[in-house]
């Protein structure tokens, strides 16, 4: 028994797979990743839009999905630090942030990897301004955001070599 | 080997820059943090707060909230009535509320339903009556007489005020050493509250068997003291508990006691036979709290003719909130470690911990030295100036020495300050830029010091304070058990690379099995930046029972002495003639075949002499001491009053590196922490209430606040650490926020005696309406 109310049955593309499941209508992306998903790699420090973990990216775009309602994202793609590394193997982004120590307590990890890869995408050459205007939504409490930012620059110069090369 | 494992071993374990062993898991989403968890019929649970800061509960109905369906079980203050708390002497605490509330998001009731939602919904309709008390809402308050008027936040208090502690210790002659001074420096500082902010919200989930056996995971710094807590105030023995401690995201103190949510969620597992969830949201972490302490510092130190200091004496006063926490040992921190860095002929001390009706204030990285640590470097700044001396090689000039005692009878061993004060001089220009830069721009330095780890342990006991077991398995995997708990700080690498240095393995053929009661041997937690030193000299110790089991066989097999056996890149060989060699495996194997399971164990106590023979030494020794020099730049707007953080470069001794990138990202997240705490981060209180219980107010810097960070490792060696180790963790922090200080002094020529250095306080600062804080009397305290 529960007093909430009903939940619908509705179709999500995550990480690539489509998944049906039922979920409230109120449910944030968040709490659906989470709690019916169990891709807990998506993480919680605020739930109201302040911090930045719970970061994925919703067709092609970085969005808080503490504000978002799952509803919001049926019929979209939505991609989870659980689909970065492709078949075991770390993308570069991810790559970069252990060898530099980006990753200290790891909690916030997941949200700074989806932006910075967004903003590899977009750009392979970010200037260090660059950089942290795109990770400025995100907050770290553990690493002075240094090993963050030379992360994401060597991640950047790994990938346009691996273009290059 | 995995596609992104880096491969690692032998004698170069210790001092090369690897990926943590935990960061694979960190930056795939894999690790699992409490709130990740979810069990079959799992419970989720809400705790309701209470609204006032001082009130008397006159009744509690929750009838009404039990009759919700899906609400499972509810449970008031009667229900849980043993008092705890982390240190012996501060039982004051209790799950939920009983009789009366002291802060505005205390605790009050606790409910468990089906889900989360349910709870949320059912806990507005559980019916509280209050009685408001008048509340006290600041250190001069509650320093004075309650006189009927009201009345005490802790009525069982023998003193007449909301007096909680008081401390006096005086080393050497004072009057003497006043008298030898030339000239003397009385300074007033504040130092604001602020907290931890980890980006984890606390979470613990419960789970007790049919057979009463409970286990407790929970983001805890500290698994070995929630053991104990959770063994008392259930009731039921500490063998029927377990409790796991899962990475934690994020600590800086905050997770180091034991605190409502967690003890709730293993009473309503008990009681309803289903696992349990609690998971705070943010407002609540700001109310659990236990964040630094605001401090009022009172500083007078002699100088004489050279410079050095004759006499100081150290008055504090803390708002340490509701209830005592680790507050005992803050007030004495804040007077221990100032002696640490530089020679003072004699010292006084005088501290006073006062409750108000706010959340409980604890520790948070530097523990209680911060606070001091600012207002003496900032006052050093004011004195080297007087002097016309440089502000580097005055602290040079008077820095303590290697191997020696301080004035208040603490054993110094290895000490790195010096080369600290250099580095950072050098690396910046400091001497050619300090009082010569342009208006609104500014340059301050300073220094400071920090344990490795408490040398008394919080109870008394003569136990280990850490303890390990390395197992060898036959296929030549490593696994070191260790009740450690990592919160970001890297302790599971630490323990793997000591184990992989002393067995000459793969530092990814080693696991570590770290913060389970069931299954590893104490380490007291993860606070005082005690691990590496502690459970490092533990696990060291382990590993070297095990290696001189294998010495002895395949010394045996090899023909030559069991102490000519040296282990590197998975070989046992001959030290003299490296080519004859055993694989680590055969000869791992070979030492099982002759003695049985290949497993040692090792522990560490600090040893005995570390402090002198005074009640309050049990505060402040430690078995060594790290040291710290920080530069920061800023640029003041003259317009706007804000400071920008344009460099900071900061060097910490911290003995030997075990993992320099480690060490270094300690560092920078120090220089990064420590601005938030001397330019926006505080506790803020209007009327009653938390100001800003969110991440949004509660200012921290982002990424574009935060400048570049230079960290620069000095190394020394340290006799007693695991292959020569100090701390990292939290001693960086203490010198960064008076560097900024001395730099927002340099820049616009005035010192503003407080914190945080708001645009605000420089603006006042700037058109004079802000002077020095007014000079207080002594503390007028009542000895009960």
């Amino acid at each position: 028994m529960s007093i909430a109310p009903s939940k619908i049955l509705a179709t999500l593309r995550v990480n690539g797979r489509d998944a049906t499941l039922a979920f409230h209508p109120h449910a944030t992306l968040l709490e659906v990743l989470r709690e019916e998903l169990r891709l807990t790699g998506t993480k919680h420090g605020c739930e109201l839009g302040q911090c930045g973990a719970c970061t994925v990216i919703v067709d092609g775009t970085p969005v808080l999905s503490c504000l978002t309602l799952a509803a919001e994202a049926i019929g979209r793609s939505v991609e989870t630090v659980e689909g970065l590394a492709v078949d075991g193997t770390l993308h570069p982004v991810q790559r970069a942030f252990l060898e530099l120590g980006a990753a200290q307590c790891g909690y916030c990890t997941p949200g700074f990897l989806n932006a910075a890869v967004h903003l590899l995408e977009k750009n392979l050459e970010p200037s260090e301004a660059e950089i942290r205007d795109a990770l400025a939504g995100h907050l770290c409490r553990c690493t002075g955001y240094t090993k963050i930012v030379e992360a994401v620059a060597l991640a950047g110069r790994r990938m346009r070599a691996s273009i290059d090369g | 080997m995995g596609k992104n494992g880096a491969s690692h071993s032998g004698s170069h374990v210790v001092g090369a820059p690897l990926p943590r062993i935990d960061g694979y898991a960190k930056v795939t989403g894999a690790a699992i943090f409490a709130d990740d968890m979810a069990l079959p019929r799992m419970l989720f649970g809400k705790l309701l707060r209470s609204p006032h800061a001082h009130a008397r509960i006159l009744s509690i109905d929750y009838a009404r909230a039990l009759r919700i369906p899906g609400v499972v079980a509810i449970a008031i203050g009667s229900d849980l009535p043993i008092r705890y708390g982390i240190l012996p002497s501060a039982q004051d605490e209790t799950v939920f509320a009983i009789d009366k509330v002291r802060y505005v998001g205390e605790p009050v009731a606790g409910i468990v339903a089906e889900d989360e939602l349910t709870a949320q919904t059912a806990a507005a309709l559980v019916d509280i009556r209050y009685e408001v008390l008048p509340s006290v809402m600041s250190i001069d308050a509650a320093l004075l007489d309650v006189d009927g008027n009201g009345e005490k936040i802790h009525p069982d208090s023998r003193r007449d005020n909301n007096v909680h502690k008081e401390v006096h210790l005086t080393f050497g002659d004072l009057d003497a050493g006043f008298a030898d001074a030339t000239r003397i420096f009385d300074d007033e500082y504040f130092f604001e509250g602020n907290t931890h902010a980890a980006l984890e919200e606390h979470s613990a989930v419960a789970s007790c068997g049919a057979d009463g056996k409970l286990t407790l995971w929970s983001s805890t710094q500290t698994p070995h003291y929630l053991h104990r807590v959770a063994s008392a105030v259930l009731e039921l023995p500490a063998s029927r508990i377990r409790i796991i401690a899962p990475p934690v995201g994020g600590g800086f103190g905050g997770k180091t006691e034991p605190v409502a949510h967690e003890l709730a969620a293993a009473y309503f597992s008990r009681k309803t036979g289903r696992p349990v969830k609690f998971t705070l949201s943010r407002e609540e972490v700001f109310y659990t709290h236990r964040g630094r302490h605001p401090v009022r510092i009172h500083l007078r130190t002699g100088i004489r003719a050279d410079g050095s200091i004759s006499a100081c004496r150290v008055q504090t006063w803390l708002d340490g909130g509701a209830y005592g926490s680790y507050g005992v040992a803050t007030t004495y921190y804040t007077g221990a470690l100032l002696p640490v860095t530089y020679k003072m002929g004699a010292y006084a001390f005088d501290g006073c911990r006062v409750y108000t009706n706010k959340p409980p204030c604890g520790p948070k990285r530097g523990h209680g030295t911060t606070q001091p640590r600012y207002a003496f470097e900032s006052q050093l700044d004011e004195i080297a100036k007087e002097l016309g001396l440089d502000a580097g090689a005055y602290r040079a000039a008077i820095a303590i020495d290697p191997y020696s005692r301080t004035v208040n009878h603490l054993r110094v061993t290895s000490c790195g300050l010096r080369e600290a004060l250099s580095a950072v001089s050098e690396r910046t220009g400091f001497s050619d830029k300090h009082g010569k830069l342009a208006p609104g721009r500014g340059i301050g330095l300073a220094a400071s010091a920090y344990l490795c780890g408490a040398g008394l342990p919080i109870y008394w006991n003569p136990m280990p304070h850490s303890g390990a077991i390395v197992k060898v398995d036959r296929g030549g995997g490593v696994t070191i058990f260790c009740g450690t708990s990592d919160c970001g700080q890297g302790s599971q690498n630490m323990l793997a690379v000591i184990v992989a240095e002393a067995l000459g393995v793969d530092v990814l053929d080693v696991s570590v099995c770290s913060g389970d009661t069931d299954l590893t041997p104490v380490d007291l937690g993860s606070y005082s930046s005690r691990v590496t030193f502690m459970a490092g000299n533990a696990a060291r110790s382990a590993a070297l029972d095990v290696r001189e089991r294998i010495a002895v066989v395949a010394g045996a097999e090899l023909g030559i002495a069991p102490e000519r056996c040296a282990f590197e890149n998975g070989r046992v060989f001959d030290r003299k003639n490296p080519d004859r060699a055993l694989s680590f495996i055969d000869a791992a194997r070979a030492t099982e075949a002759r003695f049985g399971t290949l497993a040692g164990v090792g522990s560490y106590t600090p040893p005995a002499d570390l402090h002198g023979d005074f009640k309050g030494s049990g505060v402040g020794p430690s078995p060594a001491y790290s040291y710290s020099a920080c530069v920061a730049e800023v640029e003041v707007d003259f317009e706007t009053g804000e400071v920008r953080v344009e460099r900071i470069v900061l060097a910490h001794d911290c003995g030997r590196a075990l993992n320099p990138r480690i060490v270094e990202g300690q560092i920078e997240g120090s220089a990064y922490m420590g601005m938030g705490e001397a330019l926006m981060e505080e506790s803020a209180f209007r009327n009653d209430l938390h100001r800003i219980p969110n991440l949004l107010d509660y200012k921290t810097p982002t990424i574009l606040d935060t400048p570049r960070i230079d960290a620069i490792v000095i190394e020394t060696k340290e006799l007693e650490g695991p292959y020569g180790a100090k701390e990292a963790g939290e001693g960086p922090l203490n010198p960064v926020i008076p560097a900024i200080a001395n730099a927002v002094a340099d820049a616009i020529g005035r010192r503003i005696y407080a914190t945080p250095i708001t645009p605000e306080r420089v603006l006042q600062a700037l058109d004079g309406t802000a002077g020095p804080l007014r000079l207080r009397a002594p503390i007028a305290m009542k000895t009960t």
